[in-house]
């Protein structure tokens, strides 16, 4: 109980140490970035796949393959796993909104159909597809970083 | 079992990377691509960080002959830039503009249990099915 204690206080104050300035955080960026490239980089090494999760869960949809099934379902719930482990150490993460409801509908299915359509997402693409030196992957992301900011731009400083 | 395993410990990893970087925080995200606001540049360090990870690791696994636990790597085949990776890749930053959300954080946002991203997680996989049997239809 006391080793727990002890652990969960150093936690806390490295937690304090991060810089929360409100428009960077970069201690979290760097160490949040080492993590994903990781998780990606260990399920190539382990099971011969891409950390696409738009594939990943696409594929969930599109097969009735039991072994296919396991481990895309388990990797989505591991997914909420990691959320739910960095609760517990670390409290609550703010998810502050930015759209509304209809607004969230719409963006969800474009979200949809363009990652499936596009066969990538920014997992697929810009980390696995980059790392993978893919043309493709390096054409998709530059579209869909270009085209959001685009997006934010229009819906912030044009039509606000 | 320990292929299972795998991809539970990845996606459970992937998933801390997501909130350790706030990347399934929405705000975080528009911060980033609000290029003529008050710029955020963390989810720049998270694609920088993770590629410079990456990178190096996925062209030293790819020399390996199979992966640990599997009997083969399963890898894009495509190598043709089309009109579908164009086009979806401009929906999908229409969308992901929009709402400041991509699949891997709405999906481990769910944690959350808000009903926006659940509405959000729905109305995506509704997308991706819709996306799914179209392209069944013009590729029959």
């Amino acid at each position: 109980m006391l080793v727990y204690l002890g652990k969960f206080d150093l936690w806390n104050s490295l937690d304090d140490a991060i810089p929360m300035v409100e428009n960077i955080n970069i201690i979290g960026g760097i160490a949040g970035g080492i993590l994903i490239g990781l998780a990606a980089s260990f399920l190539l090494a382990g099971i011969g796949r891409i950390a696409g999760i738009s594939g990943i869960v696409g594929g969930l949809l599109a097969t009735c393959a039991k072994n296919e099934i396991t481990w895309r379902g388990l990797f989505v719930i591991g997914l909420v796993s990691g959320a739910i482990i960095y609760r517990l150490i670390s409290g609550n993460l703010p998810i502050q909104m930015q759209a509304s409801g209809w607004q969230l509908l719409f963006a969800g299915l474009l979200v949809g159909i363009g990652t499936n359509l596009g066969a990538g997402c920014t997992s697929g693409h810009g980390i696995c597809g980059i790392a993978s030196c893919s043309k493709r992957s390096i054409t998709a992301t530059i579209t869909f970083i270009f085209v959001a900011i685009l997006t934010v731009f229009i819906m912030r400083h044009v039509f606000e | 079992m320990k292929k299972a395993l795998t991809a539970y410990l990845c996606g459970t990893l992937f998933g801390l990377g997501l909130n350790v970087s706030e990347m399934i925080n929405p705000t975080r995200v528009i911060g980033f691509l609000d290029v003529a606001g008050v710029w955020d540049p963390t989810l720049l360090l998270v694609m920088v960080s993770a590629l410079v990870i990456a990178l190096p690791l996925f062209s030293l696994i790819k020399q390996c002959t199979q992966p640990f636990f599997s009997d083969h790597f399963m890898l894009p085949t495509k190598t043709r830039i089309d009109l579908r990776l164009i086009t979806g890749a401009i929906l999908f930053g229409i969308g992901w503009g929009m709402a400041g959300l991509c699949p891997g954080p709405a999906i481990t946002a769910l944690v959350s249990l808000s009903v926006e991203i659940i509405g959000f997680v729905t109305a995506m996989l509704l997308g991706m099915w819709l996306s799914m049997q179209w392209q069944k239809r013009i590729d029959r």
